[in-house]
């Protein structure tokens, strides 16, 4: 009944939408909180040497015990987006917690209790919102009336606030913490008394609330990947094939194991096609510290099969992708006859785009610690964004139940997709079982930028039809880039609706003639999803062509947006899919339709908010995007200057968003701060290439990312207010950045960028 | 192995390491202080910064045998309960987003304070170029940093 996840076809992520299918029923179970669903009765506990201390579990995600003390679980990984600090946020706001006293414990990767983990797809608010809300009620609702029952009033006339439910009538107050011992039979509230608070009472949602773990990373003190110590830990690092497919043939541990330090050196056996979440073919060195492992790496000689990739180009794969894009494609998307429209054209406009590989380059190289103890079982500590598949994958690896695997989820030092993958937390586990030891394995830059799951490599062309009176006709887009599927099936060779539906079959644009197509393109190296992943490409080809055709047009390029879009209604993509769905990023079209009204109601907000039209007559230098990802309107507008040594700075950004629901003000701000500088280092700095089956990028040297001087000076936020349930905001500042740039420095020197990187 | 003994947030610790292991792996490995963080291990990203006799190095590629009798400041020693004036405006600006570079961040930051303690806007860029943040959060460190030169 409900869509499968959209993004991958092959085995390895149908197991990961079992995952996620799974997880949308446990969220059906949530969103029937009331009527019983995971939350089966009420847990309640008493501790302490005489059981004075007694504690109250409405659900999974809240306790309160008779201290006060309120404990909300996160189940989601925080990874910078402020997750870890939202979602408990909206419990609380409900609850009518004393938010300074509020207490967050992260959740082990347990599917069947906390539902999704997958932090992932800017969906966890998306997802959430509504189960947060009703676990934070379902407490308040439990609390009042144990503290109306007392005071011989009605539940009506009282609420929380500040950790205590008040009368309103006679203002008498009393703590949570005095309450719970009373809940110990109350039934949970039934479905009709299951009331939210009104938006308008919320004290929390929509307010800019410090991250809880804020202090803890300014003094250092933060827990993340690395930071745990275990007795009797060793420490890994692994010399994997330098080509992916390649096998060992021999290894001489001699020189390695006179490294003073290494104890041992073990053979991880990998497979081809990879997958995401198995171990790479290598070698490992275990050692007292990591310096040692890394020294006693450095020693080790292995003798390599280098398999098949190894002749690997990534520059002739361009060309010839490139080349490809020519051919008639697979269609996926047809609106009327694209043909038709350019043999009546007065002008057609051909471009085509290139985008590399790109890896993630998290701050946090991955690592992951792992005690595989000699019942077979086996405890993990990992920046994981998705501990269940880590649960899973781990399981698989050393042959036991996924009971007998606990994964512990550590603050990630960044994600954006490579630590949902979990490869590195298999090695650290077939590592521990072969050392039988507890085991960190710890990966250098050059293993992060040598074996990531890259953001995959892509060519494109356009070709935009135009009538005698300046009207678009026709809409012709080719893409082509070896599809995420391909890591685990070679026979994956056309990227999946999923991949087309992030930026390119739901072309928005009100265009009589439409005609998308894909093409066939092989995978010789491991790809994933990186944040925004193909709206990356896609919105960079689609909206620098918008302003070539602005351009043509004679319009400005805002306006010309306007025009474009066309009259306000919901758009229907399913009708123009051929052979596939339109995925929605997994949800109904119904429920989050896409709705030009909202778009250009951003656009009309940045350029307000950014005073567009007098910067335009002050003859300021501006590009202009607005790109929806995520089910999040985004409109993006990028201000360059160029200073008289001819240096080119950006002195102000501006974004303006609608995510529906901003439960988190500051951290959609940081999400949109960060995500134009995160795009700012895809569009300006940073790829990989492969020469011989091997990345010739391997350090921040060789694969920059950009540094504060480079960093626009300005970046301003511009939120939608609204009540209209929310999306979410990891991922949608990056796809419109990047055209916006772009779209400017044409401004500036006359040159249209065709390609990324390019240099500012 | 060589033994040392170096001075490490006012404590002098004793310690037996190879003469080539960096600062960052004798803080971290040997000392278990993990405030100090690994990013690139070639100086090239600022996660391990440290103070060495109060100014801003990478720990990653400082060797122990290197460090004589120069006093080593951590994050974990920068202040008693994070009340440096740099903690307190990275805490005011919500400065973090995942947090993992903020420990280099701020030791950096420190530093360019001790020698600069009113920092143009360009003099904090090129103090802070060494310091990547992938989350991106520049523009706020650059803002608590001039909070905390007000301070």
């Amino acid at each position: 009944m409900f869509p499968p996840i959209p993004i991958f076809k092959n085995k390895e992520v149908e197991d990961r939408s079992q995952v996620f299918k799974a997880s949308r029923r446990d969220f059906l179970k949530l969103g029937s909180l009331a009527a019983g669903g995971l939350l089966l009765g009420v847990n309640f506990q008493c501790s302490g040497p005489k059981g004075e201390l007694v504690t109250f579990a409405p659900n999974v995600y809240l306790s309160i015990n008779s201290d006060n003390e309120v404990t909300i679980i996160a189940h989601r990984s925080e990874m910078g987006t402020g997750i870890r600090t939202s979602l408990p946020q909206i419990v609380a706001d409900e609850l009518g917690a004393d938010w300074s006293k509020v207490k967050i414990v992260q959740a082990e990767g347990d599917e069947e209790k906390y539902g999704n983990q997958n932090t992932d797809g800017s969906f966890s608010v998306r997802m959430f919102y509504e189960p947060m809300r009703k676990a934070g009620a379902t407490g308040r609702i439990m609390l009042i009336k144990a503290a109306a029952t007392d005071w011989g009033v009605e539940p009506s006339e009282c609420d929380t606030a500040d950790g205590m439910v008040i009368h309103s009538g006679s203002g008498k107050k009393v703590p949570f913490g005095e309450l719970v011992a009373k809940l110990k039979e109350a039934p949970l509230p039934a479905e009709g008394e299951l009331i939210l608070r009104d938006f308008s009472n919320y004290k929390l949602i929509g307010k800019a609330v410090p991250i809880y773990d804020l202090k803890d990373i300014s003094q250092g003190k933060a827990v993340f990947g690395a930071d745990v110590d275990l007795p009797n830990m060793k420490v890994a690092v692994v010399k994997r094939c330098p080509v992916i497919g390649g096998k060992v043939i021999s290894f001489d541990e001699e020189k390695a194991l006179a490294v003073p330090g290494v104890v041992q050196v073990v053979k991880i056996e990998g497979s081809y096609p990879t997958g995401l979440d198995k171990a790479l073919e290598g070698v490992a060195v275990i050692a007292d510290n990591t310096w040692s492992a890394m020294k006693g790496r450095d020693a080790l000689e292995v003798e390599w099969d280098l398999g098949v990739n190894k002749d690997y180009s990534s520059a002739k794969q361009m060309a010839e992708m490139l080349e490809s894009t020519k051919s008639n494609g697979k269609v996926r998307r047809k609106r009327g006859d694209f043909d038709g429209a350019r043999r009546s054209a007065s002008k057609v406009i051909e471009r085509t785009y290139e985008v590399p590989y790109y890896a993630h380059a998290t701050m946090e190289p991955p690592t992951a610690i792992a005690d595989v103890k000699a019942d077979g079982s086996c405890e993990v500590w990992a920046p994981s964004q998705h501990p269940q598949w880590a649960r899973g994958a781990v399981a698989t690896a050393l042959g036991v139940d996924a009971s007998q695997v606990t994964v512990n989820v550590t603050l990630l030092g960044g994600g954006f997709g490579r630590k949902s993958k979990p490869d590195y937390v298999v090695e650290a586990a077939l590592l521990s079982k072969a050392a039988k030891t507890p085991v960190r394995v710890q990966w250098t830059r050059e293993d992060d930028i040598h074996f990531d799951c890259y953001h995959s490599l892509s060519a494109q062309r356009i070709r935009a039809t135009l009538d005698g009176s300046g009207n678009l006709t026709g809409w012709n887009h080719h893409t082509v880039f070896p599809a995420i599927g391909s890591s685990s099936a070679l026979t994956e060779v056309q990227p999946s609706d999923g991949e087309m539906g992030l930026g390119c079959t739901d072309f928005p644009f009100d265009v009589p003639n439409i005609r998308i197509e894909s093409h066939e393109s092989t995978g010789h190296v491991r790809v994933g999803w990186l944040r925004s992943v193909s709206n990356i490409h896609h919105a960079f080809a689609i909206h620098s062509m918008i302003d070539e055709i602005a351009e043509a047009r004679g319009k400005d390029p805002v306006e010309n947006y306007y025009e474009l879009i066309g009259p306000e209604r919901d758009i229907d993509f399913q009708s123009e899919m051929v052979d596939g769905a339109y995925p929605n990023y997994g949800e109904k079209i119904e429920e989050y339709p896409w709705n030009t009204g909202r778009m250009l109601n951003v656009v009309r907000e940045l350029t307000e908010k950014s005073n567009y039209k007098a910067k335009k007559e002050a003859g300021r230098i501006m590009g202009f995007a607005a790109h929806k990802s995520f089910l999040t309107y985004v409109a993006c507008l990028v201000i360059l200057d160029k200073d008289s040594n001819g240096n080119i700075t950006i002195p102000e950004v501006h974004y303006a968003v609608d995510c529906g629901v901003g439960v988190n003000i500051d951290r959609i701000k940081s999400q949109f701060e960060g995500g134009a500088q995160f795009a700012m280092s895809l569009a300006t700095a940073s790829e990989v290439t492969f020469e011989n089956g091997v990345a010739q990028q391997s350090n921040f040297d060789t694969y920059p990312i950009i540094r504060m001087p480079e960093s626009p000076k300005e970046i301003h936020v511009h939120i939608v207010e609204s009540s209209i349930k929310p999306t979410g905001v990891g991922e949608p500042p990056v796809p419109p950045f990047i055209p916006a740039l772009a779209n400017a420095i044409y401004r500036l020197n006359g040159k249209r960028i065709y390609k990324l990187p390019f240099k500012v | 192995m060589p033994q040392y003994s170096i001075n490490i947030n006012g404590e002098q610790k004793s310690i037996d390491a190879p003469e080539d292991m960096p600062i960052l792996w004798v803080i971290r490995d040997l000392l278990g202080m993990k405030g100090t963080k690994f990013g690139c291990g070639k100086a090239l990203c600022g996660a391990c910064t440290v103070h060495l006799d109060g100014q801003a190095i990478r720990s990653c590629s400082m060797p122990v045998s290197a460090l004589g009798i120069g006093k080593i400041t951590t994050i974990e020693g920068l202040s008693d309960e994070g009340n440096h004036p740099v903690q307190k405006a990275w805490v005011e600006h919500i400065v973090p987003q995942c947090g993992y570079c903020q420990s280099g961040q701020i030791m950096n930051a420190a530093s360019l304070l001790n020698q600069n303690p009113n920092p143009s806007d360009e003099e904090i860029e090129q103090a802070m170029s060494g310091n990547l943040c992938r989350c991106g959060t520049y523009n706020r460190i650059k803002e608590a940093i001039k909070t905390a030169s007000n301070s």
